[in-house]
């Protein structure tokens, strides 16, 4: 396959980018698409050019560490699958491929195609948690879950922070992301005990950081690569509106 | 050079934790307060250890080269975590889990932390579902188990396919809780690149701010690598991209030696290598080999149809399908331990029957399982990896079986540690995959896991105390000392040599040259003549680098080209360590297969009389032999015998 591909480029937070354009000719329709990049950037060395940054680091589609918008979508054209799994054969020979950072407040560019999302770990560390220390804890069986309930917190769980999200939505919202959290230790009674507590202090965090409001658009929904549900939102609507009039 | 010490604990096994707890020192509330941690790694072991450190009331740094602590490489594991609950009452007990690892191991480990392993193994379950772990469950509401390979009892916890990636959010939760308490500083986007002994003790590190490139100065009165593997020496490994030995190699340069380095694990189910523009190989895990059958042709014309794509491999006969481990190995059939399984796959395809066009894949199918329990029931256990199989090689594996072989995947070897887990230097500490102590020659699958918060949670908040209540009196470290300029310039000026070298050979180019030599000379089947081999290569490819290698960019700026030239540089030099090691341990046992020696029926043969030690290595300088210590291995509880799968 031949291709154009149109990057954007930025040397850091403090400059302005700009797309430059790259053709990269021979690649096999069978490599993923982060190993395309690998083969551009490899070019751009010998040609005694500045590679471009790029984060990733399982490419199994777990660590959430991979990003980028490829032609206005996160995570690229296929569906359920972060852009490390992201395959060549989805893409046609000729094809101008346009790749861009997240573009959310939120998430400041550092370089390239690089951003920073410290911002989701201030979220969780605002309250994504269940307060117990370490040894002192009952039997593991001790308490019964529900398979369904049990099921249900693991959908949520799913989520890897990657930021599609938040960068998918038209008011850069961290709704889901905030959501899926909640949701997961909603489900459980370990996670219950101080579930109004959560939902408040991981929602003033999100706002204070400078993430939108939720319009319910499910672009979010559409975009996640692991197929976190808005209904774990409306979990957290209801988890937040109960802490409100508990107050 | 001080003797090698283990300090296990005198009495028997069972008691000798106990008993160690017992007589080991505390720190008081008050003087925790004035005590700082440097924690070196977010996986596992690094954010459990932390979050237990600050709970407990040390200040603690924390340092991951990515973006967050939750992107470390054990969110990657896949099936699941050992503890001897024995819920399923099928017999289990510390005991057998502790004899199990052992086994599994091929008597290459240590039994006292291998016993002590299995001991805190069923807290680690307790800990992770008060945290809001969502194991798998059954109906009742009660928690699930699967089988894995190495053991006849089901005492595996799970998460779907994502156990890593949930025990890891837990630890994470745990150390964001501790983080905004402010016990705990956070520091991603960070990389060690040295480890600063002051007096014979570690006393800070220096890092790399890969943001700005600016070389910071921690202070600390102990230090704890946890670091993980070094198996992307391979270059293709399943290994996250970002995991290197750059930090255990440091330490290993300033005195923490390094034990058993060429132990490997070479994992049987990962998806076969496409071709030469393959940046990494992706693991299916060993929990398929619960319902997946292994299997290849046993006529040799089936072989050449289905490489030509002329024949569907659905559409071989049972009669005609070879299922050589449940052949070879009637007990255990295809949960068999990784090496085993590994070297079998190959011992088909060196015979010509691998299935792809490279003759580098065997069959793991289905077929059997889905007729038996139905799509819906595999799809609930595997569903995940199904999916990521499909979207990687474009075929279905609930129609056709999935094409799997050997890859580079844990490394049991790493930094030598004794009973407390504390390296060759005083005050630095190593835990989880990034020590050697726990799995001998070969790790069994949900083992690691287990491991890695076995250590942080359990084992070395109690073990760190005993030194550190010999610090109370210590000021705050004094990031000015000449200590720290020294490291200091040293960096400064390995980095910038770096950058005036402008050759013509990119950094990646440098790394597949090494993963081919290492793949070839000390992968799955290793000779006298390969690993004399790989010694000349290595050398000659390190010297090829120092002359030839292109960095671009420079130092003061996000440059992920010269993270990757300092991590290659280590790898050079930790390659030929590994061709050493194997060079020097005349015997096959586990991981490590020296073609030379091999029972009749091709199993590892091992040498009781003179390899039942750890093999620990001293450094000398980067092109002088390094000396080799032994820590003899007693078995005084466990019998030395031939490993039998069979019956």
């Amino acid at each position: 396959m031949n291709l154009k591909l149109k990057i954007w480029r930025q040397a850091n937070a403090k400059t302005t980018g700009k797309f430059d354009i790259y053709n990269i000719d021979n690649i096999s329709p069978d490599i993923s698409f982060l190993e395309m990049l690998d083969i551009l950037n490899n070019d751009l060395i010998h040609s005694g050019k500045e590679p471009i940054a790029f984060d990733h680091d399982c490419r199994e589609g777990i660590c959430g560490m991979c990003s980028l918008h490829i032609n206005g979508h996160a995570h690229g054209p296929d569906s359920e699958i972060t852009t490390c799994q992201l395959h060549m054969r989805k893409f046609n020979d000729g094809e101008t491929i346009t790749i861009e950072p997240w573009r959310s407040t939120a998430f400041p560019v550092i370089k390239d195609l690089v951003v920073d999302r410290t911002s989701y770990d201030k979220i969780l560390q605002a309250g994504g948690f269940v307060s117990v220390n370490t040894g002192g804890v009952p039997d593991a069986n001790a308490i019964p879950i529900s398979k369904p309930d049990s099921d249900e917190s693991m959908d949520a769980a799913a989520c890897i922070g990657c930021g599609a999200c938040a960068a998918t939505c038209k008011n850069g919202s961290a709704m889901l992301f905030v959501a899926a959290r909640v949701s997961s230790l909603a489900k459980l009674p370990q996670g219950k005990v101080e579930g109004a507590r959560r939902a408040k202090a991981m929602v003033a965090k999100m706002d204070e950081l400078g993430f939108g409001n939720c319009s319910n658009t499910g672009a979010c929904e559409a975009e996640c690569p692991k197929l976190i549900s808005i209904g774990h939102i409306a979990r957290l609507n209801r988890e937040f509106l109960s802490a409100k009039l508990q107050d | 050079m001080a003797k090698i010490d283990s300090k296990t604990p005198q009495g028997p096994l069972a008691e000798q934790w106990s008993q160690h707890k017992a007589t080991i020192k505390v720190v008081s509330p008050a003087n925790k307060r004035k005590l700082d941690v440097i924690v070196i790694g977010t996986g596992l072991g690094g954010a459990s250890a932390a979050a237990a450190l600050g709970e407990l009331g040390y200040n603690v740094n924390i340092f991951c080269i990515s973006d967050s602590p939750r992107r470390a490489h054990s969110i990657a594991a896949q099936g699941g975590i050992n503890a001897a609950k024995n819920y399923q009452n099928d017999n289990d007990s510390v005991y057998r889990l502790f004899y199990d690892t052992i086994k599994g191991g091929d008597y290459r480990a240590r039994e006292s932390n291998v016993y002590r392993l299995a001991e805190v193994s069923n807290l680690i379950i307790d800990q992770c579902v008060a945290q809001g772990v969502p194991f798998a469950r059954e109906y009742g509401g009660l928690l699930d188990n699967r089988s894995f390979g190495g053991s006849q009892v089901s005492r595996t916890f799970y998460a779907r396919g994502q156990t890593g990636q949930q025990l890891l959010l837990g630890a994470y939760a745990a150390l964001n809780r501790q983080i905004s308490k402010g016990t705990v500083t956070s520091l991603p986007r960070h990389e060690i690149l040295d480890i600063v002994i002051v007096d014979g003790k570690a006393r800070g590190v220096l890092a790399r701010d890969l943001v700005t490139g600016e070389i910071k100065r921690f202070g600390a009165h102990a230090v704890v690598m946890a670091t993980g593997g070094y198996g992307n020496v391979f270059f293709l490994s399943t290994n996250a991209m970002n995991s290197n030995g750059s930090v255990a190699w440091q330490a290993y340069k300033k005195g923490a030696m390094l034990a058993n380095p060429c132990f490997t694990q070479i994992h049987p189910t990962c998806i076969p290598v496409h071709g030469t523009q393959q940046s990494k190989l992706t693991l299916m895990s060993e929990s398929l080999r619960n319902d997946g059958r292994i299997w290849v042709p046993k006529k040799m014309e089936d072989v050449e149809l289905i490489r030509a794509k002329k024949k569907k491999a659905s559409d071989v006969v049972e009669e005609d399908r070879d299922y050589y481990l449940e052949r070879r190995y009637p007990a255990f059939g295809n949960l068999v331990p990784r090496d085993v399984a590994s070297r079998a796959a190959k011992e088909r395809c060196d015979a010509g029957f691998g299935v792809n066009e490279t003759g580098l894949a065997v069959f793991l199918d289905f077929k059997t399982a889905i007729n038996r329990l139905g799509q819906d029931t595999i799809k609930g256990r595997y569903g995940n990896l199904f999916q990521m199989y499909e979207k990687i090689t474009d075929v279905n594996p609930y129609e056709e079986p999935m094409m799997i072989y050997p890859a580079v995947h844990y490394t049991m070897g790493g930094s030598w540690v004794d009973y407390n887990l504390m390296t060759s230097v005083p005050g630095l500490y190593s835990i989880g995959e990034a020590n050697f102590s726990d799995h001998g020659a070969n790790r069994l699958g949900a083992s690691a896991l287990m491991q890695g918060l076995a250590d942080g949670y359990f084992v070395l908040p109690y073990t760190i105390g005993d030194y550190l209540a010999k610090e109370i009196q210590s000021k705050k470290v004094d990031t000015t000392s000449k200590e720290f300029d020294e490291a200091e310039k040293t960096v400064k000026d390995k980095i910038a040599h770096l950058f005036t070298i402008k050759g013509n050979l990119s950094v990646d180019d440098l790394h597949k040259k090494l993963g081919n030599i290492m793949w070839e000379c000390v992968g799955m089947a290793r000779t006298k003549e390969s690993l004399e081999r790989a010694l000349v290569e290595i050398k000659a490819l390190r010297k090829e680098f120092w002359k030839n290698v292109k960095v671009m960019g420079k130092n003061d700026e996000f440059n992920q080209e010269i993270e990757k030239a300092l991590r290659l540089a280590d790898f050079l030099e930790l390659g030929e360590l590994m061709a050493r090691d194997a060079l020097n341990r005349e015997e096959s046992c586990g991981g490590h297969f020296r073609t030379e020696f091999q029972t009749p029926e091709g199993e590892a043969l091992r040498d009781d009389d003179k390899f039942t030690y750890v093999a620990i290595w001293e450094f000398n300088g980067v092109d002088a032999e390094p000396t080799l210590h032994k820590e003899a291995l007693k078995f005084e509880t466990i019998k030395l015998a031939q490993r039998n799968y069979k019956d």
